[in-house]
C-alpha cells in the first residue's frame, strides 16, 4: 500500500512544531495504530497516552486534522489517498509533551462534586428500580472520560480563566446522573448555578457533536438542569415550600 | 537521601493500581481509618477493569431461585478443574452478592429485572444466570462507582506514576515503594505500613492479546522480586473470542455476553461444531442437540446448557482445533453469529459496545452478519500467592488482591468471576492491611541506600545513548510468549522458550530511553516495564514446562490429558538470590462439607 503522511505535533510547554513522518499505510488501521507505529520505528520518546484501543477507557483523545477525536476510534480509511494527516494534542489543556496534556483541571472539579447520598433500602433490603427509570442515568454513565467536550467548549477552550468557576459539560452530565439517580437525595442545583458555571453554557451543542458515546450533553444534561434550577430558584411555590419545609431536597418541582 | 529524590509520601496503606481491587481495598482501608494512598500507572479511571464487558457474577438469585452460594462454589472449582484454592471460591461465592449489593448503595446502575432487581445474565460455566451486568460495559460502571465512591472518601490517588521497586526494612516487612512521574521523570517514595498490589495482569506479554499497555505483570514482578511466592503462573487464559479482523485489532475482546445472550459459533462449513468438543466432566449438564441448547435460554429446569456456554478453557481449544483442521473463517477464526438468532433491537440493546466497537472497527454489522472471532491472551489465573482470609503474601506487609493474586481461579477462571472477585477480595485487602497498618506503633524506616540502587537501576535506560529500541525488544518478548508459550504448549518448544527468554534478558539490559529528556518518555517507560515483563515470561515458561499435563489454561499437546498427580498440586515460583525456581508443593484440601458438594461428580 501507499506511504501515509503524518504530522505529529511535537514538544512541550516551552513550545514545539509539527514534525513529518512517512510510514507505509497498512489496511484496516486506526489513526493510534499509525501513532503507535511511528512511536516503534522512528520516535522510541514519542508521548502518547492510550489504554484499551477499543474506544472504552477515553485515554487518547488528540484533534486529528482538527477535529477532537479518539485515536483509537478514527480509522485510516476516512482520509482521502494522498491527504496529510495531522495529529495536535487537545488546545483546552496545557501541554505535558507531545501528545500528551494535562488534564487534572477534570479530577479537580469531579472532586468538588458532592456525592450520592442514597436514600433508605425497601423494606425486604432491596433497592427496587425500573428499567425505564434508570435508562436516563445510564447514559450518563456510558462516559469515558476523554474530555473531548471538555476540550471543544469555548467557555475554557478560549478563556482560561473561565476554568475556577466552570464545570464543563463532562461536570455537568456527571451532575445530571446524581440529580436524576432514583436513589439519590442530595441537592447541588445551587452549587451548579453559583460555583459551576452552569448559566455560562449557552447551549451550542460543540460537546454533544464530539462525544464518542454520542451522550445527549446538552439536551439530556445540560438543558434539564437549567431547567430545574430555574424551577428551583424562581418557582414561588417552591420558594416558599423550601422557606415553610426546609426540604433538604428539591428534585421533584411542581413545576415539571 | 539522594539528590534525585525530593518527594515523600507517608501513609498507612499505599496501593499499587487503581482498578476494581484497589479501589474497593481503599475505601474498606479508608473507612476503617487508615490513611491511604492509591497509586497507577495511568489516569485515574482508566485501569484495564473498564475493558470488561459481561458482567460480575453473584449468586443473588434475582432471576433463578434456585440459584446460591453453594452451586457458584461448586461451577468456580469446576471452572478452574478443583485446582483453586478452595477457601477463597468460597467466601468469593459467599460474599460476591453483598460486594454488588453495596456497588448500588454507592450508585451503580446495572440493568434491571421486571420487578425492578438487579437482572443477571447467562455466562458460561455458570449454572444459573448470574452475571449483575450493565449492557455490556459492565467494567465501566463497577471503576466509575468506585473512583466516585473513593473521590468522596479523602483518598489520595497519584495517577500516572510508575512504582520499580518494593524497599523491605531489616526485618523483611515491606515499607516502602519507589516510583516515578510519567509526566516529569522525577522519582517519589512511598513510604508506608501496609503495601497492596492490585496491578492487574501480565497479557502484554503476548502478540495477541485484549490487554492493554498497562499490562506488563508489574505486580507480579514487584512482588517476586520482593521475596514474595507466586504459584499457578503456567495458567494463562485465552478467551475463546477475540476480533482476528482487521490485523490492527486482533485480539480484542467480543464478550462472552454475545454468546450468553443466544450467540453460536460456526466453521466454515456453517456447522456448530462446540457440539464435537463436550468434555466427559460437563457432559451430564451439557444439551447434545441443537433443539435442546436453544430452549434452554428459556427453560433451564427441563433443558442442558448449549456447549457453547462450557468454560473459556474448553471453546477456546476447541476453536483452536477446527481452525487448525481447515475449517476456519477468511481470517483464521471461526464465526459468531448473534444476527440470525437475535433482533437487531435485542442485539443494540443487549451488546451496545460490541455493535459500535465491530461497526467502528470492521465495518461489520453484528446485527446482519456472523463475527470472525478466535483466542485471545486475556487473563493470568496465576499470581501473588495469598492469604485466602486476609489477602496477605508471603512477604510482610505485602498483600494482593485482583488478577496480581493467585490462587482463587485455578487453572481457569469462568467469565464473570474476575469483577466479583476484585470487590470481594480487594475489600478483605483493604481490611486487613489497615489493620496491620493501624495496629502498628512505630513509623517504618527506608534504607537510603537501597533507595539510592533503585534510582540507578531505574535510571539506567538512559546511560545506554547507542541502546536498543525497546519497542523493538518487547516485540520478541510478545513473539517468543505467542509462538512458544501460546494457548497450545510442549516440551521442545518450551525448552526453546527457555533459551529465548535468557537472551531476552541480556536485550532487556541492552534497552535505551532514546533521547535524554525524562519528561513523558515512552522509550524509557517500556524500557522499565520490560523488565516486569521478561520476570513473568520466564515464571510462566517455567511453570509451564514442568506441568506434563493439560488442564484448563495450560494445555500440552505432549500430554492431553488432565494427571490426578499433577491435580494435587500449585506450582510455586520463587526468586531466591536473583535465581527463579518452581518447585510443587501440595493442594490446601477442602474441608468435608465442601467436599460434599462435589459427591456426585464425574471427575
Amino acid at each position: 500500500m501507499a506511504d501515509l503522511n503524518v504530522k505529529l505535533w511535537r514538544g512541550d510547554e516551552n513550545g514545539g512544531e509539527l514534525v513529518d513522518y512517512t510510514i507505509e499505510a497498512q489496511e484496516g488501521e486506526v489513526v493510534l495504530d499509525v501513532v503507535h507505529r511511528i512511536q516503534a520505528s522512528q520516535a522510541p520518546d514519542l508521548a502518547v497516552r492510550w489504554n484499551c484501543k477499543a474506544g472504552k477507557c477515553g485515554s487518547c483523545s488528540a484533534e486529528i486534522n482538527g477535529k477532537p477525536s479518539l485515536m483509537c476510534m478514527t480509522r485510516t480509511s476516512v482520509f482521502e489517498p494522498g491527504e496529510t494527516i495531522t495529529i495536535t494534542p487537545m488546545k483546552t489543556f496545557p501541554i505535558i509533551r507531545d501528545l500528551v496534556t494535562d488534564v487534572s483541571f477534570n479530577f479537580k472539579m469531579l472532586k468538588k462534586v458532592p456525592a450520592l447520598k442514597p436514600k433508605a433500602r425497601e423494606a425486604d433490603g432491596t433497592y427496587r428500580m425500573f428499567q425505564e427509570d434508570i435508562e436516563r442515568g445510564q447514559e450518563f454513565r456510558k462516559c469515558i472520560e476523554c474530555f473531548l467536550c471538555q476540550n471543544v467548549c469555548h467557555v475554557i477552550r478560549d478563556h482560561e480563566e473561565n476554568k475556577t468557576n466552570y464545570a464543563g459539560p463532562r461536570l455537568f452530565i456527571r451532575y445530571a446522573d446524581l440529580e436524576m439517580h432514583p436513589l439519590d437525595t442530595n441537592d447541588r442545583l445551587s452549587l451548579l448555578q453559583d460555583k459551576m458555571g452552569l448559566g455560562m453554557c449557552n447551549i451550542t451543542k460543540c460537546c454533544t457533536e464530539v462525544c464518542p458515546e454520542h451522550i445527549h450533553i446538552t439536551d439530556n444534561a445540560i438543558i434539564p438542569l437549567k431547567e430545574r434550577v430555574v424551577g428551583d430558584r424562581y418557582d414561588p411555590l417552591v420558594w416558599l415550600g423550601k422557606k415553610i419545609f426546609r426540604k433538604s431536597k428539591t428534585k421533584v418541582t411542581v413545576t415539571e | 537521601m539522594t539528590d534525585e529524590l525530593n518527594e515523600i509520601h507517608s501513609h498507612d496503606v499505599v496501593i499499587i493500581g487503581a482498578g476494581g481491587a484497589g479501589l474497593r481495598a481503599a475505601i474498606e482501608a479508608r473507612s476503617l481509618g487508615a490513611s491511604v494512598a492509591v497509586v497507577c500507572k495511568s489516569l485515574f479511571g482508566k485501569a484495564h477493569t473498564v475493558m470488561a464487558e459481561g458482567g460480575m457474577a453473584a449468586a443473588m438469585g434475582n432471576v433463578w431461585k434456585e440459584d446460591n452460594w453453594r452451586v457458584h462454589f461448586r461451577d468456580t472449582m469446576r471452572g478452574g478443574k478443583m485446582l483453586n484454592n478452595y477457601r477463597m471460591a468460597e467466601l468469593h461465592a459467599k460474599e460476591a452478592p453483598d460486594r454488588v449489593y453495596e456497588l448500588e448503595e454507592w450508585g451503580a446502575l446495572f440493568d434491571r429485572t421486571k420487578d425492578g432487581l438487579i437482572l443477571q445474565r447467562d455466562f458460561g460455566g455458570h449454572k444459573y444466570a448470574r452475571l449483575a451486568h450493565v449492557g455490556d460495559r459492565t467494567g465501566l460502571e463497577l471503576i466509575r462507582t468506585l473512583q466516585q465512591k473513593a473521590t468522596s472518601m479523602d483518598i489520595d490517588v497519584y495517577m500516572e506514576c510508575k512504582i520499580v521497586k518494593l524497599l523491605k526494612d531489616s526485618s523483611g516487612a515491606v515499607v516502602g515503594a519507589l516510583g516515578f512521574w510519567r509526566n516529569s521523570g522525577e522519582f517519589v517514595l512511598f513510604k508506608g505500613k501496609s503495601f497492596i498490589l492490585a496491578s492487574g495482569g501480565i497479557g502484554k506479554s503476548w502478540k495477541f492479546t485484549s490487554n492493554s499497555w498497562e499490562s506488563t505483570g508489574d505486580g507480579h514482578a514487584l512482588a517476586a522480586t520482593a521475596g514474595a511466592d507466586l504459584i499457578d503462573m503456567e495458567f494463562v487464559q485465552f478467551h475463546p473470542t477475540g476480533m482476528v479482523w482487521p490485523l490492527s485489532v486482533r485480539g480484542l475482546l467480543v464478550t462472552e455476553g454475545v454468546r450468553g445472550d443466544g450467540g453460536v459459533l460456526r466453521n466454515s462449513l456453517d456447522k456448530r461444531f462446540m457440539f464435537n468438543y463436550i468434555p466427559e466432566m460437563f457432559a451430564a449438564e451439557t444439551a447434545d442437540t441443537e433443539e435442546e441448547g436453544d430452549r434452554w435460554y428459556e427453560d433451564k429446569s427441563n433443558n442442558r446448557r448449549p456447549p457453547e456456554l462450557l468454560p473459556r478453557d474448553e471453546v477456546a481449544r476447541s476453536i483452536n482445533s477446527e481452525v487448525k483442521a481447515g475449517r476456519g473463517s477468511p481470517h483464521g477464526g471461526v464465526f459468531l453469529d448473534i444476527a440470525s438468532r437475535r433482533s437487531p433491537e435485542y442485539i443494540k440493546r443487549r451488546l451496545p459496545s460490541m455493535y459500535h466497537q465491530f461497526k467502528a472497527l470492521a465495518d461489520v454489522d453484528i446485527t446482519a452478519t456472523a463475527m470472525e472471532v478466535g483466542p485471545t491472551c486475556h487473563y493470568v489465573m496465576g499470581g501473588v500467592r495469598v492469604d485466602a482470609d486476609t489477602a496477605a503474601s508471603t512477604v510482610d506487609g505485602l498483600f494482593a488482591a485482583g488478577e496480581v493474586a493467585g490462587g482463587m481461579h485455578g487453572s481457569n477462571r469462568l467469565g464473570g468471576n474476575s469483577l466479583s472477585d476484585l470487590v470481594v477480595f480487594g475489600k478483605r485487602a483493604g481490611e486487613y492491611a489497615a489493620k496491620r497498618a493501624l495496629g502498628m506503633t512505630k513509623d517504618v524506616e527506608v534504607d537510603q541506600a537501597e533507595v539510592r540502587l533503585a534510582v540507578e537501576e531505574a535510571l539506567a535506560p538512559f546511560n545506554r545513548s547507542q541502546g536498543d529500541n525497546p519497542f523493538k525488544v518487547q516485540q520478541e518478548i510478545q513473539d517468543t510468549m505467542q509462538n512458544l508459550v501460546g494457548i497450545i504448549r510442549n516440551q521442545q518448544e518450551l525448552e526453546q522458550a527457555h533459551s529465548e527468554i535468557e537472551k531476552l534478558k541480556e536485550r532487556v539490559k541492552q534497552a535505551g530511553a532514546s533521547t535524554t529528556s525524562r519528561r513523558f518518555n515512552s522509550a524509557w517507560h517500556t524500557a522499565l516495564d520490560l523488565v516486569s515483563m521478561i520476570t513473568v515470561s520466564e515464571a510462566v515458561a517455567k511453570a509451564a514446562l514442568l506441568r506434563k499435563e493439560s488442564r484448563g489454561g495450560h494445555t500440552r499437546e505432549d500430554f492431553p490429558k488432565a494427571d490426578p498427580e499433577f491435580g494435587k498440586i500449585n506450582h510455586v515460583v520463587r526468586i531466591i538470590n536473583g535465581e527463579m525456581s518452581v518447585k510443587p508443593e501440595p493442594l490446601p484440601q477442602m474441608t468435608p462439607d465442601l467436599a460434599e458438594i462435589f459427591k456426585d461428580d464425574v471427575k
